[in-house]
């Protein structure tokens, strides 16, 4: 890396659908994160907790869309953030909770909700601050425009870590053999 | 009893067929027919009976259209849904149905009666809606006529019994030239080419000029020399009358009335080429034409114009057999229906090997449309020169149009080649065309601006079909039940046809459904790319042709369909809310996505 | 001694025998096609169409295509790799592929042909169809999710198995494989998981239970060299004459 910039990039990050592993695969760059701070600096990330996005030049998101909140997040993302990352397979293909998609929404609330002994009280809730579930997971970029997509569950911190710097030095970001994987 | 029933039946058949697995598809087809459907244990004998593996017998009758393993249902009632159907009404009609049935479309009502649903094109667009109801078509359905039919049903009275006007269909023949005019008595042309050797017969097909009818346009006199040449001691001619291009009819027409002269002309063929044994494929949704086109062959028979030592001719000896093909448009490609008459599922053949040198049981076969057939019987009566006379240098002869659509008289017209659009038009009494689809939806669509081109292999090649579009007619309508058709049709062999005609009907329907944006046209746009590009036949490499070219001359009316953003959502957010909100009982502001502004 | 015969690939020439397909001759020559649903002990298929290559104007699937003396064909082309592309975001889309819970991943041609085309996502609506899993026979899974349709396991069955375990059913974007039981289940076949069918599989459709993981994730077949390398070294050679007539 070289001399710090007069204007650092703007980055949030945000996890939907998703189990922070691709968060823990950013932190996974370990003491390289030094090294990216004279360039950029965080807006809405689980690190700074600041709650609502504001405008950026990057936004990551890990996990797919299983419910209403997920898309206002994304949306919110997509309006501040310049590029839209979707970072990881849950983002990019909807992932391990897309495994529910070929289950009936309705089953699946009756089954935990009504049927499952251990949760018998009060049966489906139906209070408004809980978010409503799609009833299908779908991959971010079936609801809002994605710009680059960097796959893996999650992806390796030497991934990120190539296609932040890529990005960083103003090129398009290429994730060579060993960087792609989608598992 | 009645498992004895279905099993005395099985043992007739099989029998019938001689317990030869190439005769499945025939098999399938006859328990259909007789039972309504082909339950799990009819698969699991007749697999026992051919020594097939049974899930090779369910494979293939799970590929056509026409045979059903879901269930019994008595009556079976399915619309054509081919864009001219539509435009005549199909679809109110078709509510209206399932309406006086008190049913849901494509589903079996609960005591297994009666089901409603679509299908492809059934070829009577001159005469259309048309609907098939157990495989019997029924033209110029009208609420009147579903009334009865309701009736019928609910009465449970079998469908050999209802009212035989239902099933009379016109001919409609408009202009008739060379081919439909020509007189020609049955044994006529035969008796011409029986004088000479068959080499000649083969030089006057090549000075013909001769080529296929079937829409590629590749030399008859050519491909009939390459079989004759091919090494092999057993040749076979086949006609495929697999006539399946929305909105095309000609053939149902030849097949009704001229049956004569397409059956000479196989047996011309089987002469020139030295084949003993033919095929008529025949489409299914044209069963009702078996009884008669069968009565034709006996009567040839009885004539001397088939069978052993035909005309008197030592060693001419051919015989026509028909098979019925089961609802696959993709069986009109010629490798996929040498497969359906191998009784399999009707896949395109790699090729090479072509199927003059390795066709029908890897023998060399000639496989040639109805009309091309019709074609060869004139040349060989009336001479190759003559027949070149005909038409433009590089498109000899006439060639029949089935036209509708918007017009005045729809129907069957015979053309040489070289006619204009704008004469077709004139002729038709289409005084406000927007376009035609020529060729079908594997054709192209011309607007206005075209209308002084040709009709040839040189300028604007066609099988036949002719639909005509008004000023009225909404050209992106059009394009999605051609996208639909194909999605529908595709045999899922390869990769870009099987999943690229269904993304092309999902990004039709979203665009239909007013959530379309400029990203989905670029994806029609590569996706029609792919299927250009790469798809293993014609069905696929045709399949982007209504998107193309409607996007490229009526691109207003998808633009006006757009939303301005740049983006949309691949589905309905607030619709996939919806049960999550039923099960919750919310309907508060949370619990809905509006769209973005 | 016949004289050697050339075509042409990416303007090198490559020897070929007669009979031999572009795929084939290219592969045994030690040059690369990308390609899925080709096996070198299997006649070619010809369905994927990730092998298509340009000659003569016109767009082929290399592994049909007869290779012929004089015949010029363009694969390593920009163009040809984004029809590729398509077409592995294609499949991956059609069918319900999460790598991170495969336990084929990292030996599987679908995802190690993802990575050597570059491809970061599949793109596309994914279909999310419902297609069960038939955990009935006592050693081996059967994962339809995952199936490409490339009919190996078919014709491994029927060719080399002499079993004719599976069949394909449906047609268009419901094409679908069945095992040829009359109750639809694995467990009422005659396989044994020792058949040439559930070997050649070439996605995670078809597993064997019990030895799952016993390679770690990241020293798997594909995660140690590409795709690209790991075909050439199962590619007859010297050209053994697998050729397409012959086969059949």
């Amino acid at each position: 890396m070289s001399e710090p910039v007069e204007k650092k990039l703007r980055l949030a990050t945000t996890s939907l659908a998703g189990c922070f592993g691709c968060h823990m695969s950013f932190l996974d760059i370990d003491e390289r994160l030094l090294e990216l701070l004279p360039f950029i600096e965080f807006d809405r990330t689980p690190l700074t907790d600041i709650k609502h996005c504001g405008p950026c030049d990057i936004g990551l998101v890990e996990g797919g869309v299983c419910n209403a909140e997920n898309v206002h997040v994304l949306r919110e993302f997509r309006k501040n953030c310049k590029l839209l990352v979707a970072l990881g397979a849950c983002a990019a293909t909807g992932g391990l909770p897309a495994q529910r998609n070929h289950l009936d929404l309705a089953d699946c609330l009756q089954e935990v909700y009504v049927t499952e002994a251990s949760l018998s009280r009060g049966g489906i809730p139906n209070d408004p601050e809980l978010p409503l579930p799609l009833d299908k997971v779908h991959p971010i970029h079936e609801v809002v425009k994605v710009d680059y997509f960097v796959p893996g569950c999650p992806p390796s911190g030497d991934a990120i870590w190539k296609f932040l710097t890529d990005l960083l030095a103003g090129r398009s970001p290429k994730l060579g053999h060993g960087l792609i994987s989608y598992d | 009893m009645v498992e004895l029933s279905w099993k005395l039946l099985l043992n007739t058949l099989v029998q019938r067929h001689g317990r030869n697995p190439v005769r499945l598809l025939q098999m399938l087809r006859e328990v259909q027919e007789s039972k309504g459907w082909i339950a799990p244990e009819m698969i699991a004998d007749l697999a026992d009976w051919l020594g097939l593996p049974g899930s090779q017998v369910r494979g293939v009758a799970d590929f056509y259209s026409f045979l059903h393993t879901g269930g019994p249902c008595r009556y079976r009632v399915l619309f054509s849904d081919n864009i001219t159907d539509r435009m005549q009404g199909s679809e109110a009609l078709l509510d209206y149905l399932c309406g006086r049935l008190l049913l849901e479309k494509g589903r079996v009502s609960e005591e297994g009666l009666v089901s409603v649903d679509t299908t492809s094109c059934t070829g009577l667009c001159d005469q259309g809606p048309g609907l098939l109801v157990n495989g019997w078509a029924i033209p110029g359905v009208t609420r009147e006529r579903l009334d009865q039919i309701a009736e019928l049903i609910l009465g449970r009275r079998p469908v050999e019994q209802w009212p035989s006007d239902f099933f009379v269909i016109q001919d409609h023949i408009r202009r008739a030239g060379i081919l439909l005019g020509s007189g020609l008595k049955p044994g006529e042309a035969l008796r011409v080419a029986s004088q000479r050797d068959p080499v000649s017969l083969l030089e006057q097909v090549k000075a013909s000029g001769l080529r296929g009818r079937g829409g590629a346009g590749f030399a008859t006199g050519l491909k009939w020399e390459a079989c004759r040449n091919a090494p092999g001691d057993q040749r076979y001619v086949v006609c495929n009358a697999d006539e399946g291009e929305p909105g095309t009819f000609k053939d149902r027409v030849l097949l009704s009335r001229y049956a004569d002269l397409v059956f000479e002309g196989m047996t011309l063929c089987a002469y020139a080429i030295g084949a003993a044994e033919g095929f008529l494929y025949l489409r299914g949704e044209y069963r009702y034409l078996l009884e008669p086109l069968r009565e034709v062959l006996n009567r040839r028979r009885a004539e001397g114009l088939l069978g052993r030592n035909i005309l008197g001719r030592q060693g001419f000896d051919f015989d026509i057999e028909i098979h019925l093909g089961a609802g696959a448009y993709v069986c009109g490609e010629e490798s996929a229906l040498i497969e359906s008459l191998e009784g399999k599922r009707g896949i395109p053949r790699n090729r090479p090997p072509y199927p003059v040198t390795q066709g029908y049981l890897q023998r060399p076969t000639t496989v040639n449309n109805v009309e091309t057939f019709c074609a060869a019987a004139l040349i060989t009566h009336k001479g190759g020169d003559w027949y070149r006379s005909i038409g433009t240098p590089k498109s000899a002869g006439t060639k029949l149009l089935s036209i509708s659509g918007d017009c005045a008289k729809p129907g069957i017209y015979e053309y040489p080649f070289g006619t204009s659009i704008r004469q077709i038009l004139a002729d038709c009494g289409a005084e406000d065309a927007q376009a035609v689809q020529v060729s079908g939806p594997s054709g192209r669509c011309i607007d206005a601006t075209e209308f002084g081109r040709r009709i040839a292999f040189e300028d604007l090649p066609t099988a036949g079909s002719f639909m005509i579009f008004g000023q009225e007619r909404d050209m992106f309508e059009v394009a999605r039940n051609f996208v639909e058709f194909f999605a529908h049709e595709s045999c899922g062999f390869c990769t870009p046809c099987r999943v690229g005609t269904s993304m092309l009907k999902g990004a039709m329907e979203k665009i239909a459904a007013g959530h379309g944006t400029a990203c989905d046209l670029g994806e029609i746009e590569a996706l029609d790319r792919v299927l250009n590009q790469a798809a293993h036949c014609g069905l696929g490499s045709a399949a982007c042709n209504s998107t193309l070219d409607t996007l490229k001359k009526f691109r207003p009316t998808y633009e006006r369909r757009l939303k301005s953003l740049e983006f949309e959502p691949a589905f309905d957010l607030d619709g996939a809310l919806a049960r999550a909100r039923r099960m919750t009982g919310r309907d508060d502001a949370g619990a809905h996505l509006e769209t973005e502004a | 001694m016949s004289e050697r015969q050339e075509f042409l690939l990416d303007g090198e020439e490559v020897p070929f025998i007669p009979g031999q397909t572009v795929l084939q001759a290219a592969l045994s020559a030690g040059r690369y096609i990308p390609h899925l649903c080709y096996h070198p002990e299997f006649k070619p298929h010809g369905s994927c169409k990730v092998c298509t290559v340009k000659s003569g104007g016109r767009t082929h699937a290399s592994c049909t295509l007869p290779a012929r003396a004089g015949l010029e064909v363009d694969s390593a082309t920009e163009e040809m790799n984004q029809l590729r592309r398509t077409l592995v975001q294609m499949l991956f889309a059609e069918g319900n592929h999460f790598c991170p819970s495969c336990e084929k991943s990292g030996n599987c041609a679908l995802q190690a042909l993802g990575y050597d085309l570059g491809l970061t996502h599949a793109g596309f609506r994914h279909f999310f169809p419902d297609r069960p899993v038939d955990a009935s026979h006592p050693s081996l899974l059967l994962d339809f999710n995952r199936c490409i349709l490339c009919e190996l396991c078919v014709r491994a069955s029927a060719e080399v198995d002499g079993k004719n375990i599976f069949s394909l059913s449906g047609r268009g974007i419901g094409k679908h494989l069945i095992v040829n039981a009359a109750s639809g289940r694995l467990a009422d076949t005659g396989i044994a998981a020792t058949d040439k069918s559930v070997a050649v599989c070439p996605v995670g459709v078809i597993l064997k239970k019990r030895v799952g993981f016993a390679v770690p994730i990241g020293k798997r077949r594909y995660d140690e060299r590409p795709i690209s390398a790991q075909a050439l070294e199962d590619a007859p050679r010297p050209p053994a004459a697998t050729a397409i007539q012959e086969t059949q």
